[in-house]
């Protein structure tokens, strides 16, 4: 395993969305791969600007809707016809169209739990430290302010001239982001 | 378009102002005076809800004004009203995400508490109904109990345990989710170390990165289609609980859409009762505009026709089918006993929502307040019209009785009133009313530009 960097990155502040969308760019396009951007709002140009494409929520909420499907129509099913079969009014033991109410129910129930525990677990929510937060002003990310956070395992990394780069870009403030 | 002219967002807002704007209404400025004033009746009303309910765990459903032939009387109608009120958030906060009504965002945060609030108290009167609800857990819920008992689930009152519980969760899911960044934003701004741990261990580390936000707007419009069947699931099941039934007035067709229509309409105008006053208390103008109270009329209005044309079809049918039951039980509607709930239902939901077509009136602050008083009584009153004089007067007239509530069902109707206005005094103090990231997205300067039109 390599050695762990002396710090965690360098974290540039920029004042408008066009700013850091363009700066992604131009931080991609010099070859830098282990970036992220922050912002006070989802940006879907900076996502772009930092290829990051694909999400896998879809995938999981439509897991976890066909589990909540299954579920509850074996729920019904099992209780309905094996375990407690009771005749009311001579209808059927698997009254399949009655089941679909309560089938359809546990579907949203199951695929939306999923929506939100796949969210936060492809986050990796919840994330009592980070180091970006030891930066001054990160505190404004969640107000008004934009940045790109270049980290120091990516293989270009250097302190000088990454700091330089992101100067260049447009950064009003570049600073160094403690671990 | 008129309405198309006047803006969503008060003019020279910037991400600083619109966020330090709504934070300030949690973080910085003293609790005012009229929220102790308001938190204070609201939790009295809120007692005499526990004080209902334990004299009612004591003492019995006898209690309650219900009575053979008339088994369903306040519960059913309370629960029927809360749900209804509580649909209006999702349709908000769900559907007209969907289809990008962007002046939603300034009401979808406060509108989905409202649900929330509105399924909890809707949740309180069936489980109270049952008279001993420990007892009858195992009729509701599938658990393996030493009996060997399960529920039947071709009954519609199962579904209806399935729909409200599934709806109650993914509403409380869909609430938080939407809260998490402003909750970071909340940690980030609070001046208190304790309020900044609160908050912070409720955001959950949020920091705002590209690659969550990516995430996370995936699955919130996902949360958002998911909501959108699910609430129109919910009233319809709520309806099925009647039109199942072979009860003259309450088996018809027309049930599960005339029942969402007035879910919708019920809970639009809940939601004008409570932006109405939240705007001027707290000075938010700017953000809840005239803009959005004349579209939630429009909406209001809309729906309130689909709910007159529920009630002239069910004048229509009762004759149409020649079913002598049914041209009795909406003849007894309008001329019997109960005519006087009756016309005072067609005057508040038929009468009143046709004076919206005038503009003046939509765009009339304190007209629109009253307006949205008298629909939320008329849509009680529909439920009740709907549930006692189909009951009173059943197939058997050896059996036909009268029903009126009884203190006990006021004391537990105007104490679940309590409840709603205590949670929602709490939320207004404690979490954010609006959604602050969702304002800072639809200002001007959030648009990248360039990259698309």
């Amino acid at each position: 395993m390599k050695p762990r960097p002396p710090i965690y990155g360098l974290l540039a502040e920029f004042h408008t969305p066009a700013e850091v969308v363009a700066a992604a760019r131009g931080v991609r396009e010099a070859g830098y791969r282990r970036v992220d951007g922050y912002s006070p709002f989802p940006i879907e140009e900076l996502s772009e600007a930092l290829h990051f494409h694909r999400s896998h929520v879809p995938k999981i909420v439509l897991g976890g809707g066909i589990l909540g499907a299954l579920a509850g129509w074996g729920l019904e099913y099992w209780s309905s016809v094996i375990a407690y079969p009771l005749n009311i009014g001579g209808r059927p033991f698997n009254a399949w169209p009655a089941f679909i109410v309560p089938a359809f129910e546990t579907t949203i129930l199951f695929a939306a739990g999923s929506a939100v525990l796949g969210m936060l677990a492809l986050n990796g929510l919840p994330q009592p430290y980070h180091p970006v937060f030891n930066a001054p002003s990160f505190a404004l990310a969640t107000r008004d302010r934009f940045f790109i956070c270049v980290e120091a395992t990516d293989p270009r990394f250097d302190r000088a001239e990454t700091r330089t780069l992101l100067k260049r870009l447009g950064a009003s403030e570049v600073s160094e982001v403690e671990h | 378009m008129g309405s198309a002219e006047q803006p969503i967002i008060g003019p020279g807002h910037t991400f600083g102002s619109v966020t330090d704007k709504i934070s300030s209404l949690v973080l910085k400025r003293r609790t005012p005076l009229g929220w102790f004033i308001g938190v204070s009746i609201a939790s009295t009303l809120f007692l005499g809800l526990l004080f209902s309910l334990a004299a009612l765990l004591l003492k019995g459903v006898g209690l309650f004004g219900i009575t053979i032939p008339i088994g369903w009387g306040f519960d059913i109608i309370n629960f029927v009203w809360w749900i209804g009120i509580g649909h209006a958030g999702t349709l908000i906060s769900a559907i007209l995400l969907l289809l990008r009504q962007e002046w939603r965002t300034s009401i979808n945060r406060f509108a989905e508490a409202m649900t929330l609030f509105a399924v909890a108290c809707a949740g309180i009167y069936p489980i109270f109904h049952m008279g001993r609800p420990w007892v009858g857990a195992y009729w509701l819920m599938p658990y393996p109990n030493t009996m060997g008992l399960w529920p039947n689930f071709r009954s519609p009152l199962i579904w209806d345990v399935f729909a409200v519980s599934t709806y109650a969760t993914v509403s409380a899911l869909f609430w938080f989710v939407g809260l998490i960044p402003d909750l970071a934003t909340l940690r980030d701004r609070a001046r208190s170390r304790a309020w900044q741990i609160v908050y912070g261990i409720l955001a959950m580390g949020w920091r705002g990165s590209a690659k969550h936000w990516h995430n996370y707007e995936t699955a919130y419009l996902l949360l958002a289609g998911l909501a959108t069947p699910l609430v129109v699931s919910v009233h319809t099941v709520v309806s099925f609980d009647f039109a199942v039934g072979i009860v003259p007035g309450w088996h018809a067709t027309i049930f599960p859409p005339y029942f969402v229509a007035g879910a919708v309409y019920g809970g639009f105008a809940m939601v004008l009762t409570l932006a109405i006053p939240l705007r001027k208390a707290y000075g938010l103008e700017d953000f809840i505009t005239l803009r959005h109270l004349e579209n939630m009329a429009k909406v209001m209005m809309a729906t309130g026709l689909i709910v007159a044309y529920g009630y002239m079809m069910e004048a229509f049918m009762a004759w149409y089918s020649g079913n002598p039951y049914e041209t009795y039980m909406i003849w007894n509607r309008m001329t019997g006993p109960y005519r006087h709930m009756y016309w005072a239902l067609i005057f508040c939901n038929v009468f009143t929502p046709n004076l919206l077509w005038f503009k003046n009136l939509r765009t009339s602050v304190p007209f629109l307040f009253v307006a949205s008083l008298v629909v939320s009584v008329g849509m009680w009153l529909e439920r009740f019209v709907i549930i006692v004089t189909s009951l009173h007067r059943d197939f058997l007239p050896s059996s036909w009785g009268m029903y009126s509530g009884t203190y006990v069902d006021w004391s537990t109707f105007i104490g679940t009133i309590g409840l709603f206005l205590t949670l929602l005094f709490l939320f207004v103090r404690f979490l954010p009313v609006i959604s602050i990231f969702e304002m800072r997205t639809i200002l001007p300067g959030a648009a990248v530009g360039g990259e698309k039109p």
